[in-house]
């Protein structure tokens, strides 16, 4: 460089080479970005719109318009029927899990006894509920077999008849009665999923400065009212970030990811699979913006 | 006296709060402790026990068959090793290309980062199956924009391979890790740039002031995210299935153990396959599958659960 000063390609200022070598630290990223996500993008954008046939050569792509979406929505027939049950799963779950996580996290923010071996169980689903595990679970026959012997299922629903009955005489009303008994008996199902929502939950708690809380309770606020008061405005960004990663966790694997793979690898529809994936990922992408758009309105920034 | 009254109230509310809070976590450590507990109780009965309604969790014939039939049919020790490997390759080197993609968004921005930043976003957003089947015909007969057919003549077919995993997790586009790339961005913005300063003010450039002060700092970040990528690859069943189908890894070894199993008993001198004694040998296998996580976790998890709470997940 020294002995030819005029070949010099950009300003050397600190900013200019922090640029340039922001581009170098990204540059593998990039490289993932555009072979592995944004090349294939378009193409099962263009196999969406297409009929693919293969033969020895390779793969003929065809365009044949909107038919592979009509197709999906008129013709297959499970489609649709998939589709509504993953949403109406995603809508009915999500709360849930945000909630009880929630919930969980302020818990396992206090301090009691035990707690280090609390917080340990409680990540374990983390790292065991996920993918073929879950899959593999759901049919166990032996699990079954093991909760009839031991009664467990009638001890189950017993519990939560009495309490639907206990509400319903209390005048809650049936939708909610339903959608709460019907978390009961799905407990596992949240639990094991809220995992990662109680670690981001709990970091968030964390952050909030104790200062506060003594402030608060030199006013003489009780715990409950420093809870509305305090940690709720304070962890309500989180509450946007755990939606959100909620819904695309739980669309990370479900029977509409089923049905779109059987649909490529079994009968070999490409073009029909690529256009469900796609009427799939605008549902998604419907439900993350409404229900961004629905909490960013009530959340609270400290800026 | 009032006050002492009100004292004890005060007292019994914090008892039967106590009380409540013990009961809540109580019972949902059961919840889910309840399948592993059960698995365990399963894998070490013996067939006679499977039928007999007196047992429950503790077996009248305590046996290991269970343990030998699945390390033989799923080709334990060889899988084992073969999951190990894939994990531990595509952890190290996703966590490598995610820190340095987090460190470039967070700290130097050039003209188009923050679209660039975007397009991470997008990969975290667009459901994996969207991409499935473009990048599986891409890596069937994989090209690299032309350059492997001008070496070889021919594109290469990759499936089957761990070229995939390599691949992808070296360029940062492995599973979840626009989700790491996350972590790490939002870790980096948290450290205070005056350390950063001081450090170029002492002399140490770009490359050095990320390898000596970033890196030692950002340990609790790099540690969730080794732990994520390790564990999320290990149970992964939707790009093992597609990618490696003939490799004898856990997830696909798990899926067609059921089958593998049947078939055996099938040819062999024991009775037609029972659907229950299947079951039975197969929550075996998920137990010996999610049995090297499990004693990772119980040694790493008080680091992990401290850690996690500081890496700034939390914007």
């Amino acid at each position: 460089m020294k002995s030819i000063p005029g070949f010099r390609l950009a300003p050397r200022t600190y900013t200019g080479k922090k640029a340039l070598w922001g581009f170098v630290y990204v540059l593998p990223w990039l490289i993932g970005f555009i072979v592995f996500f944004f090349i294939p993008l378009l193409s099962s954008l263009r196999y969406s719109l297409s009929s693919i046939t293969a033969n020895s050569n390779g793969i003929i792509v065809h365009y044949i318009g909107f038919k592979n979406y009509v197709e999906a929505l008129t013709v297959n027939t499970s489609f649709n029927r998939t589709l509504t049950e993953s949403i109406v799963n995603m809508v009915v779950n999500v709360p849930l899990i945000v909630i009880f996580s929630l919930f969980l996290a302020v818990l396992l923010n206090q301090k009691f006894f035990g707690r280090t071996a609390a917080r340990a169980i409680f990540f374990l689903p983390v790292i065991l509920a996920s993918g073929i595990i879950m899959n593999l679970e759901s049919t166990s026959l032996v699990q079954a077999i093991n909760d009839e012997n031991s009664g467990a299922k009638a001890i189950h629903s017993l519990g939560s008849f009495e309490l639907a009955r206990m509400m319903l005489q209390a005048g809650v009303s049936e939708v909610i009665v339903d959608y709460l008994t019907g978390a009961v008996n799905r407990i596992y199902q949240i639990v094991s999923q809220s995992g990662v929502q109680i670690l981001i939950f709990l970091a968030g708690i964390q952050t909030i400065s104790p200062q506060l809380y003594e402030a608060s309770k030199m006013e003489g606020a009780t715990g409950y009212e420093a809870f509305w008061k305090i940690t709720f405005p304070m962890v309500s960004p989180l509450i946007l970030v755990n939606v959100i990663y909620t819904i695309i966790d739980s669309f990370s694997t479900n029977a509409m990811t089923d049905l779109i793979r059987e649909t490529g690898f079994k009968t070999f529809n490409f073009g029909l699979s690529s256009a469900m994936a796609w009427l799939y990922f605008l549902a998604v992408a419907v439900i993350l913006l409404i229900s961004s758009v629905l909490i960013s309105r009530k959340v609270f920034y400290q800026e | 006296m009032p006050a002492s009254r009100l004292l004890s109230i005060q007292a019994w509310k914090g008892w039967l709060w106590s009380f409540v809070r013990l009961v809540l976590i109580a019972g949902l450590s059961f919840v889910i402790l309840y399948p592993i507990l059960q698995k365990i109780a399963t894998a070490i009965k013996d067939k006679a026990d499977l039928y007999s309604p007196i047992v429950i969790w503790i077996p009248e014939h305590v046996s290991l068959d269970n343990f030998r039939q699945v390390i033989s049919i799923m080709d334990y020790w060889v899988t084992l090793g073969n999951t190990f490997t894939l994990s531990a390759m595509t952890t190290v080197l996703t966590a490598i290309s995610c820190a340095l993609a987090g460190y470039g968004f967070a700290r130097l921005k050039f003209k188009g980062s923050n679209l660039l930043f975007a397009g991470v976003v997008l990969t975290i957003l667009v459901p994996p199956t969207t991409i499935l089947i473009p990048v599986y015909l891409n890596l069937k007969d994989f090209t690299l924009m032309g350059l492997v057919p001008l070496l070889t003549g021919k594109p290469v077919n990759l499936l089957n391979t761990y070229w995939p995993f390599v691949l992808t997790s070296m360029t940062a586009s492995s599973l979840k890790a626009g989700l790491y790339i996350f972590i790490f961005r939002q870790f980096f913005r948290g450290i205070p740039k005056e350390v950063e300063e001081a450090a170029y003010i002492d002399g140490a450039g770009v490359g050095r002031t990320f390898t000596r002060i970033m890196l030692p700092n950002a340990v609790p970040s790099i540690v969730t995210v080794l732990l994520f990528s390790f564990v999320w690859q290990w149970n992964d069943s939707f790009y093992t299935t597609t990618y490696l189908t003939s490799s004898k890894v856990m997830s696909t070894q798990l899926a067609s153990l059921p089958y593998n199993l049947a078939i055996l008993l099938n040819d062999g001198q024991s009775s037609s396959a029972d659907p229950f004694y299947l079951s039975m040998v197969q929550d075996t296998g998920i137990l010996m599958a999610i049995l090297p996580l499990i004693i990772i976790y119980i040694f790493v998890q008080r680091y992990f659960v401290e850690s996690i709470e500081r890496t700034g997940i939390v914007g």
